[in-house]
């Protein structure tokens, strides 16, 4: 079966907290130069028929109003 | 009238939700999540906690459920429909109210006493709108993911139809909402969905009965 992958990430201008997290922590751990840290979502999945992809991404994997994605087949 | 609190593997204010709406003079019965047939409910509370363990995003999958989609139905035909917290991420999922709701803005889980703004709504006929007898609630809220999000033009034409139901009173907005929006309204004025937890505040013994004001706000949507 046809495997894909699905990325899935806040859309750009909405705050992320948890990459602002990850982002304060990198100085004390000396990694130094790292910013806009982003994070979002990843799914990997099989299926019979590809084309069905986007409907899926629209109606349950991303909310489009808040997040967007991008299909990667394998 | 008659009060369905859903409940959903993962809800946990379901028993609340069911006192509440006996506190205000209704009758009140669970309705599980695989119920399709909601006849001879006239309202429904979609109660807070975590249904099926919001995986992906909160309230994600429960839309899917046979009750939700009742819910709908029930919706579109003008009965009170209620979301609270979990469920008002449930209705906002499920296309019902407008928005979403994100990680609060600093991380952290919020558990504190919150002051809401009571915002009038439409006219309806059906409803005073909330012809509120009190402007400012006291009610509790307790989420991680309460950040009220909606796109600009959107926000603007929610202000316009008098979509916001509540909001947070100045230094209450915990986690970051948009414009202070605690709860917002659909366009007919009969589905409400908001973070903060009336079901909590309707007996004197927990401090506040705000609550009341909330489930009373949406009986006159009732046939």
């Amino acid at each position: 079966m046809p495997k894909a992958r699905v990325l899935i990430r806040p859309k750009e201008g909405i705050l992320d907290p948890q990459g602002k997290a990850v982002e304060r922590a990198l100085p004390a751990l000396g990694f130094e130069g790292i910013e806009h840290v982003r994070v979002g979502r990843m799914v990997e999945l099989e299926a019979d028929d590809p084309e069905q992809l986007g409907e899926l991404c629209e109606k349950l994997l991303a909310n489009p109003l808040i997040e967007d994605y991008e299909i990667q087949p394998l | 009238m008659i009060w369905g609190v859903l409940q959903f593997p993962g809800s946990c204010d379901e028993r609340d939700a069911l006192n509440a709406c006996r506190v205000v003079g209704g009758e009140a019965r669970l309705v599980w999540h695989e119920e399709r047939d909601l006849a001879g409910i006239d309202g429904v509370v979609v109660p807070g906690g975590f249904s099926y363990g919001d995986y992906l995003r909160a309230g994600a999958i429960a839309r899917f459920s046979p009750a939700m989609e009742a819910v709908a139905e029930l919706a579109a035909a003008g009965a009170p429909v209620l979301g609270i917290c979990n469920g008002f991420q449930v209705l906002c999922e499920a296309g019902l109210l407008p928005g979403a709701l994100l990680r609060n803005q600093d991380l952290r889980f919020i558990c504190t006493q919150a002051d809401l703004l009571v915002v009038d709504g439409p006219k309806t006929g059906l409803s005073d709108g909330f012809s509120a007898h009190q402007q400012v609630l006291s009610i509790p809220m307790k989420h991680g993911e309460g950040r009220y999000y909606a796109p600009g033009e959107m926000l603007d034409q929610l202000e316009a139809n008098g979509q916001v139901a509540y909001r947070y009173a100045d230094g209450h907005n915990a986690n970051g909402s948009v414009r202070d929006i605690a709860g917002v309204r659909n366009e007919a004025g009969n589905v409400v969905g908001l973070m903060p937890h009336p079901e909590h505040a309707v007996d004197p013994l927990t401090g506040s009965i705000d609550g009341r004001q909330v489930f009373e706000a949406l009986e006159g949507f009732a046939r």
